[in-house]
């Protein structure tokens, strides 16, 4: 290029650039709904992924066996199911599938990709993040787990014993033998001699062992291993002999996990509990179906990652399928001609761009670039809602932000300080301030249907400092100087308001320590922190999607806090075939936590965007999951 | 000249592979790992994963078959967009960054260099004050701030450009981009032209020429160009290289699918396949860099040669 040329390029460049028409109106035209998503999706494998991000994707290219009703939270229309009934004790659920349900590709949707589904997800070599989702069905778990032993001796598959003889067994591993002197991660293999051998049966226990090990064990299995008293060595070897000579089977069918194809358009699902709200939790991605005859084309039912769900071998039920996927640039969608209501279906396509930065969402939006957005930052609410307040939407969302407390920190343990430092925070002044759009919490779980918890939370700065008196801390004298930990910079202002708010109300001083994403989160996870600021969002309009979490040992308490009498109602509702005394039983486990205060519920979710008019068929949801089968564009 | 070659090539290698190294094990520092997520992945789950993807494995094992992956010219699969092959990742975001640091590249000569010749050539003029002060806010005003300043006034108030998003083939979507991107090493480049000029203005041949009855405009083209640009020449590689590697800020203001975001994300959450396989190209590249910049500078200036 010549120098001249150079110096015209800038020029060129701009008129180029002078569009006449915006991008959306060029989309309103064509039918394309143009949605900023955020971030680029971990994968859209359904098994492999738990993220929001990746919700969205999904359900426009999936369907569950119950849709998600465009305009009411508590709606169920029909999905991929045409109808379902349920028995006595709400254990047990049958779904009628859609006659003329078909995959992308003209293949009908049957009861068997349902439970192909749930198989894949529940085995125990795919390791899905997300499985805890589908425990609700009977035997899920044992299967998930390879709780081998159980299964096999449940099933009657053992001669001449059952699981009451063995339960006692060592099936899983011993986390009390020190497998150090073997080195790092040893294989069976390379073990040699038989004292080796013995520890590293004993450290993994039955259940993990592979083939050779089962039957070196069975040449003596009581100098072996370690049995209970009492256990017949006759038993023991039939035990190991099964064990062994099904190492590499998959059980699935033994285990007799709870999804059953009683005909091509017919789903059984027996649940290990009563689900009332199981037609409201299959609306959750978890509970999609996979296409068996795409996904066993490009692997095994238990390969982690096959090319099936990449493009073009992708194939979904939903109403749109994927046209084009570029890494942090764009995903299109297009009509699913196959989809069994596609007749009703508005969008000629849908572009998802994964715009991380929000103020670039945000000009993005207002210059015509985007129908909606996925999140409005809080600093830009005000001027939106002078300038263009047509576009803004604030809706309830079901989260709730909160303070995170170490309760086995000194100090920290004290009930009475806990609850001091809930009663001198303004929520108010939070949610009027920081947290725009927000409402001041009360309790941990929002509302959501006819569940409503118990008052506890309020602002009460007298009783507040006379509780940190009582507990040993007059005016805040002696009280060690604690950290509140953040990793989101939207996090800080907030932060930094409560710090203030604790020096007023307590003369209390706290630090803020800022930490990168996975620092922060692998310090609450390894209880390795005074306080977290965090936030939990619902998967389902369930209490228990807020309240199962506060169990002992959960991956997602990290709070040290436990309670038996907290369990016993939790599993008690569990058990509840009544759905309003299960909801009772819910409240009093919440009041119960909340009385204890190892979090400090802040505010509940809104959901802060911006919308444009021309897009109908968009309400105000809980879970924010719109039917995009529903939208349609009238400029 | 051939043994400098090699020389330099060797050692070339011998970077390389102290960077994979110490990537390598700091990435295995890192407090966290690809699978420690928000929300807590069940601990069977995890560790099943984990050994999938052999993270239970000793440090050692891990190391040496990285390197082999590299060696063989694959370093495996992403942990974060999983199981998508790092060479996918680089083949379709490098383009976009490569592509996007050239236009900046041009950005930065086209205005940097002329500026500098200038402000050199009427020396202490209102004309050299004020592109100097043009330069120095170029360099102290980060991209943060000038990006979205961009993007604010030429597309959303004068919507004569789009705000975000990239197309290779629609020049408008590169200009607010690049213009960004190259406006920092316009500046630089600028004020390292002007002190060359400078320089080689006061030259004994200068004033020879200048004796010798030699027009201004020949004497600044035709003596002087060629010994002035040698600093900004050699700034002119390294510069590029952190041009094509230093744009995560840009790529996510103007939501560019290059590198920088995949880099970035990687190191979030200590995905060590793609980290290590882009570390290793920016590495390769900068080396590349550095040594044409050094062969530039030999063909540019003859005093290099005789002493080399």
């Amino acid at each position: 290029m010549t120098h001249r040329a150079l110096f015209l390029l800038p020029l060129a460049l701009c008129l180029a650039g002078c569009q006449r028409e915006t991008q959306v109106e060029k989309a309103n035209r064509e039918g394309i709904m143009l949605i900023g998503n955020s971030s680029e999706p971990k994968a859209l494998d359904l098994h492999l992924v738990t993220g929001v991000i990746e919700s969205k994707l999904i359900g426009a290219m999936f369907e569950g066996l119950v849709a998600d009703d465009p305009e009411k939270d508590d709606g169920l229309p029909p999905g991929a199911a045409v109808s379902w009934e349920h028995n006595d004790t709400l254990t047990g659920w049958t779904f009628h599938l859609q006659p003329d349900g078909r995959w992308s590709d003209g293949a009908p949707v049957t009861a068997h990709d349902f439970v192909f589904s749930y198989h894949r997800m529940l085995h125990p070599d795919l390791a899905a993040p997300y499985v805890e989702m589908v425990y609700p069905l009977k035997n899920a778990e044992d299967y998930n787990k390879n709780r081998r032993g159980k299964i096999l001796l449940t099933a009657g598959a053992v001669p001449n014993t059952s699981w009451d003889d063995m339960k006692d067994v060592g099936f899983g591993p011993d986390a009390k033998v020190d497998l150090a002197p073997l080195g790092e991660s040893p294989k069976w293999p390379d073990l040699t001699d038989d004292a080796q051998r013995k520890l590293f049966v004993t450290a993994k226990g039955l259940d993990a062992l592979p083939a050779e090990a089962l039957e070196w064990i069975l040449a003596d299995p009581a100098g072996r291993y370690s049995w209970p008293v009492g256990t017949f060595m006759a038993k023991a070897k039939a035990l190991l002999t099964t064990m062994a000579g099904k190492a590499s089977d998959d059980l699935f069918e033994l285990a007799g996990v709870g999804a059953t194809a009683v005909d091509d358009y017919t789903l059984q699902l027996e649940l290990r509990e009563p689900v009332p709200y199981l037609p409201s939790l299959v609306r959750h991605y978890t509970w999609f179906p996979v296409p068996r005859h795409v996904v066993l084309k490009h692997g095994k039912i238990s390969d982690r990652f096959t090319p099936w769900s990449l493009y073009p071998n992708i194939v979904g039920n939903g109403p749109f399928k994927l046209k084009t996927w570029l890494f942090h640039d764009v995903i299109e969608v297009d009509r699913n001609p196959h989809y069994w209501n596609a007749a009703n279906v508005g969008l000629n396509g849908i572009r998802f761009l994964p715009i991380e930065n929000p103020y670039t969402e945000t000009r993005a939006f207002l210059s015509g670039q985007l129908h909606t957005t996925y999140q409005l930052p809080s600093d830009l609410i005000k001027e939106v809602r002078e300038t263009t307040p047509e576009y803004l939407r604030q809706e309830p969302y079901v989260g709730t932000t909160f303070i995170r407390i170490n309760t086995t920190r000194p100090v920290l343990s004290d009930t009475r300080v806990r609850q001091a430092l809930a009663l001198a925070i303004d929520r108010q002044q939070l949610c009027d301030y920081i947290m725009e759009g927000y409402t001041p919490a009360t309790s941990l779980t929002p509302k959501m249907g006819s569940y409503e918890p118990d008052k506890v939370l309020s602002f009460d700065p007298e009783k507040a400092r006379a509780l940190l008196a009582e507990a040993g801390y007059p005016d805040g004298s002696g009280f060690p100087r604690f950290s509140l930990l953040i990793s989101k910079p939207a996090a800080r202002a907030s932060a930094e308001a409560i710090q203030a708010m604790w020096k007023q109300n307590l003369n209390v001083l706290i630090d803020i320590q800022n930490k990168d994403w996975g620092s922060y989160i692998s310090a609450q996870q390894s209880l390795d922190f005074d306080m977290a600021s965090a936030g939990w969002i619902g998967d389902y309009l369930d209490p228990t999607t807020f309240l199962t979490m506060w169990t002992e040992g959960n991956g997602n308490n990290n709070t040290g806090w436990h309670s038996d009498r907290y369990e016993e109602l939790l599993s008690g509702a569990a058990l509840e075939a009544d759905p309003a005394k299960r909801l009772e039983s819910l409240r009093q486990a919440e009041r119960l936590m909340m009385d204890e205060y190892p979090i400090l519920p802040m505010s509940w979710y809104s959901r802060n965007y911006l919308l444009r008019p021309e897009v109908k068929g968009w309400h105000p949801l809980l879970l924010d999951n719109h039917p995009y089968s529903a939208i349609r564009l009238e400029p | 000249m051939f043994r400098t070659l090699i020389s330099r090539f060797l050692q070339g290698l011998l970077v390389l592979f102290v960077l994979f190294t110490v990537t390598f094990f700091l990435i295995k520092a890192l407090p966290y790992g690809p699978f420690q997520t928000e929300k807590a992945i069940p601990d069977h789950i995890r560790e099943k994963i984990e050994s999938y993807y052999g993270l239970n494995e000793s440090i050692g094992t891990q190391y040496t078959r990285q390197l082999g992956n590299l060696l063989k010219g694959d370093p495996g699969v992403s942990l974060r967009l999983e199981g998508r092959p790092v060479i996918e990742i680089i083949s379709q975001a490098f383009p976009n960054s490569l592509q996007l640091g050239i236009v900046a590249m041009a950005v930065a000569i086209v205005i940097g260099i002329p500026l500098g010749v200038l402000a050199a050539w009427k020396k202490n003029s209102s004309l050299d004050y004020a592109s100097m002060a043009i330069a120095m806010i170029g360099i102290c005003i980060p991209s943060f701030v000038i990006g979205p300043l961009l993007a604010e006034n030429f597309g959303r108030r004068l919507e004569w450009l789009p705000v975000m998003g990239w197309s290779p083939l629609s020049p408008a979507s590169w200009v607010l981009p690049a213009i960004t991107l190259g406006l920092g090493t316009a500046a630089y480049l600028s004020r390292l032209t002007r002190a060359g000029m400078l320089e080689t203005l006061s030259q004994d041949f200068v004033r020879t020429a200048r004796a010798k009855g030699v027009g201004s405009m020949s004497i600044l083209t035709r003596h002087c160009l060629r010994g002035g640009l040698i600093p900004a020449v050699a700034y002119i590689g390294p510069a590029f290289a952190s041009i094509i590697s230093g744009s995560v800020v840009i790529e996510s203001i103007f939501v560019v699918p290059g590198l920088g975001l995949h880099f970035i994300k990687a190191i979030e959450v200590g995905d060590a396949p793609v980290i290590l396989g882009i570390v290793m190209l920016y590495g390769t590249l900068i080396i590349i860099a550095n040594f044409a910049t050094d062969l530039l500078g030999l063909w540019l200036n003859p005093r290099l040669r005789s002493s080399n």
